[in-house]
């Protein structure tokens, strides 16, 4: 009887557990929506950010976001996917590909504030001012090692016989690595991409210093630029109302757009699936 | 010529492909090498001047230009360690739910949702833990510990204190809703590496589920969930701009953990691009050295506790 009951509480404790993991989920998305959509309109994305306490939308905010994720991304994708392939296909069990993957480690859980600092004192320092670079670089720091692991593990799935079959034709090893290799483990390495865009797109600490942030449209990479995050960051600790509420849209904004790429990039491999 | 030349370009090609990818691989190991050592430049200044004192030192004050790391430090540890400690127990519960209580049809969109609270972007648990989850905190459990708890002895301490909603504790628990996707889902993986036969026999004496998870499946996977709860320990100490927002930013030591403090993270994302004078950014950069530091050893820590227990 004390076992059977002790058993249906212990049952009821797990149940319990998960109803606050998945209550912690909806309640921070309801408080999004509750807040977010009360400054949902068309002037959110066709004008800039506002002066203190007046109106206006985050425009120049989510045009530097996007350049600046974008530009990380294409900075960090190819030297991503090659660093990946040298672990995976070259370095494999040896000492260096070893340390190569613990320093990787490393990376990615490092602090990204500290991402920020380095490229300051790197980036920001060098050129004199803060840029729409600085940021992009940082955003390419972190996204990197996401990129290098992905890789990695989608590369050592491509079974033998298949770079045997290519070997076999003359074909060169870098040939039968990036004809026959990268096309079997595509969608894994697109799915890599994408999270680590995901990833890179909710980051604030890292471009705190460097890209800063500015309230003007701009599209260059060389000037201060705006972005959401931080642009979130000091509208939702300021005291103005109209700053808030756009604080509110914008978080709404940039969390429903991580979510939609966290998942896509979980069905994507399974819609690839089902159609071969 | 022509013939040898023609023939030796594949294997050029091969040879520039196999340098560009070591040369990207060999990048990492510079990147890493390189955030060390530049934020030792940066904080030599600070480091020269006040020395082994700073480590210790609880001074922080930008006007006297004095400085020190271990208001941060305390803050950064408390807050990190209140974190696991809230973690685990509901990490535990989830991860056995989803792998072994639950119907397969439901672990899986369960599961998809758990990790992603760890998509959520870290700003957005600090606006949500600032304006939604600390008034309700403060007047929730704050009001009421003050009256019951705080005249306990030895804990008391901790639970006395203006119910402020921000503090040491709120960016404990935020913290603890972060690393939960990470703690459960690493517990789930080691749950899964455990034989089926061991539960199967388990079952076959006639224990119940109760008694086949505590004492056969958890002792079994001791090892791995305290590597995860290290590696969760990791992601915790990093955290900065969840803290920024529920932390208080005070310089200061408090023995209640109602009381407003800060961390390495939090007075960095605060201070850094306000810092009046060379030495007051040196002493931000030696925060992010000390910072850098903790966090290798536990993530250091971490994979090889993780890895040695996969083999």
């Amino acid at each position: 009887m004390i076992r059977k009951f002790k058993n249906q509480l212990f049952r009821a404790m797990c149940v319990l557990a998960t109803l606050i993991g998945l209550g912690i989920l909806v309640i921070i998305l309801f408080t999004l929506f509750q807040k977010g959509m009360a400054g949902m309109s068309w002037s959110l994305f066709t004008e800039v950010t506002p002066g203190p306490g007046g109106e206006g939308g985050l425009a120049n905010a989510i045009v530097g976001s996007l350049i600046m994720t974008l530009l990380g991304i294409v900075i960090a994708a190819p030297i991503g996917i090659l660093a990946g392939t040298w672990l995976a296909e070259y370095g494999q069990h040896s000492k260096t590909a070893d340390t190569i993957r613990f320093l990787n480690g490393m990376l990615m859980s490092a602090p990204s504030i500290l991402i920020g600092l380095f490229v300051y004192e790197m980036v920001v320092v060098f050129m004199g001012h803060f840029s729409g670079w600085a940021g992009a670089i940082s955003l390419a720091i972190i996204a990197l090692p996401v990129i290098i692991s992905t890789t990695e593990e989608m590369l050592k799935l491509v079974p033998i016989t298949l770079r045997e079959a290519g070997a076999g034709l003359g074909t060169p090893r870098w040939k039968v690595t990036v004809k026959l290799s990268y096309r079997a483990v595509s969608t894994g390495i697109i799915t890599g991409i994408l999270l680590s865009v995901a990833r890179i797109s909710g980051e604030t600490a890292p471009l705190l210093f460097t890209a800063l942030n500015s309230s003007f449209m701009t599209v260059n990479p060389n000037e201060p630029m705006a972005n959401l995050p931080v642009t979130i960051y000091q509208f939702a600790m300021s005291p103005y109302d109209s700053w808030n509420q756009l604080a509110w849209s914008g978080a709404l904004l940039i969390t429903m757009a991580i979510l939609f790429l966290n998942i896509i990039s979980r069905v994507l491999p399974q819609l690839k699936k089902r159609r071969s | 010529m022509t013939a040898i030349s023609l023939r030796a370009l594949p294997w050029q090609g091969d040879d520039l492909f196999r340098r560009a990818c070591l040369t990207s691989a060999g990048l990492i190991s510079v990147l890493m090498f390189a955030i060390l050592l530049s934020l030792c430049i940066g904080a030599w200044p600070a480091l020269e001047k006040f020395g082994v004192g700073f480590f210790f030192s609880s001074e922080w004050n930008p006007v006297t230009k004095e400085f020190g790391a271990a208001n941060a430090l305390y803050g950064t540890l408390v807050s990190s360690v209140i974190a696991v400690f809230l973690a685990l127990p509901v990490g535990l519960g989830i991860a056995i739910f989803l792998s072994e209580l639950c119907p397969v049809w439901l672990s899986r969109p369960l599961s998809i949702a758990i990790e992603l609270l760890a998509a959520v972007p870290s700003i957005i648990y600090g606006m949500w833990g600032l304006f939604v989850f600390a008034p309700w905190f403060s007047e929730g459990f704050q009001v009421w510990a003050g009256e019951h708890l705080s005249e306990l002895p030895i804990i008391g301490q901790l639970f006395s204190g203006p119910p402020m909603g921000v503090g040491l504790l709120t960016s404990g628990i935020i913290l603890a809703f972060m690393i939960l996707p990470i703690l459960t889902s690493l517990i789930k993986e080691a749950l899964s590496t455990v034989p089926k036969v061991l539960r199967e026999a388990t079952y076959g004496i006639g224990a119940t589920q109760f008694e086949v998870i505590i004492k056969v499946l958890l002792p079994a996977i001791k090892g791995p969930i305290f590597g995860a709860l290290i590696l969760a320990l990791g992601r915790a100490l990093g955290e900065t701009m969840a803290i920024t927002f529920v932390i208080g930013g005070a310089q200061s030591i408090e023995s209640s953990l109602f009381m407003p403090a800060t961390s390495i993270s939090a007075t960095i994302a605060e201070q850094f691009n306000e810092a009046t004078g060379d030495m007051h950014i040196s002493a931000l950069i030696g925060l992010g050295l000390v910072l850098f530091m903790i966090t290798f050893i536990v993530m250091g820590t971490a994979r090889v506790l993780l890895r040695r227990k996969a083999q």
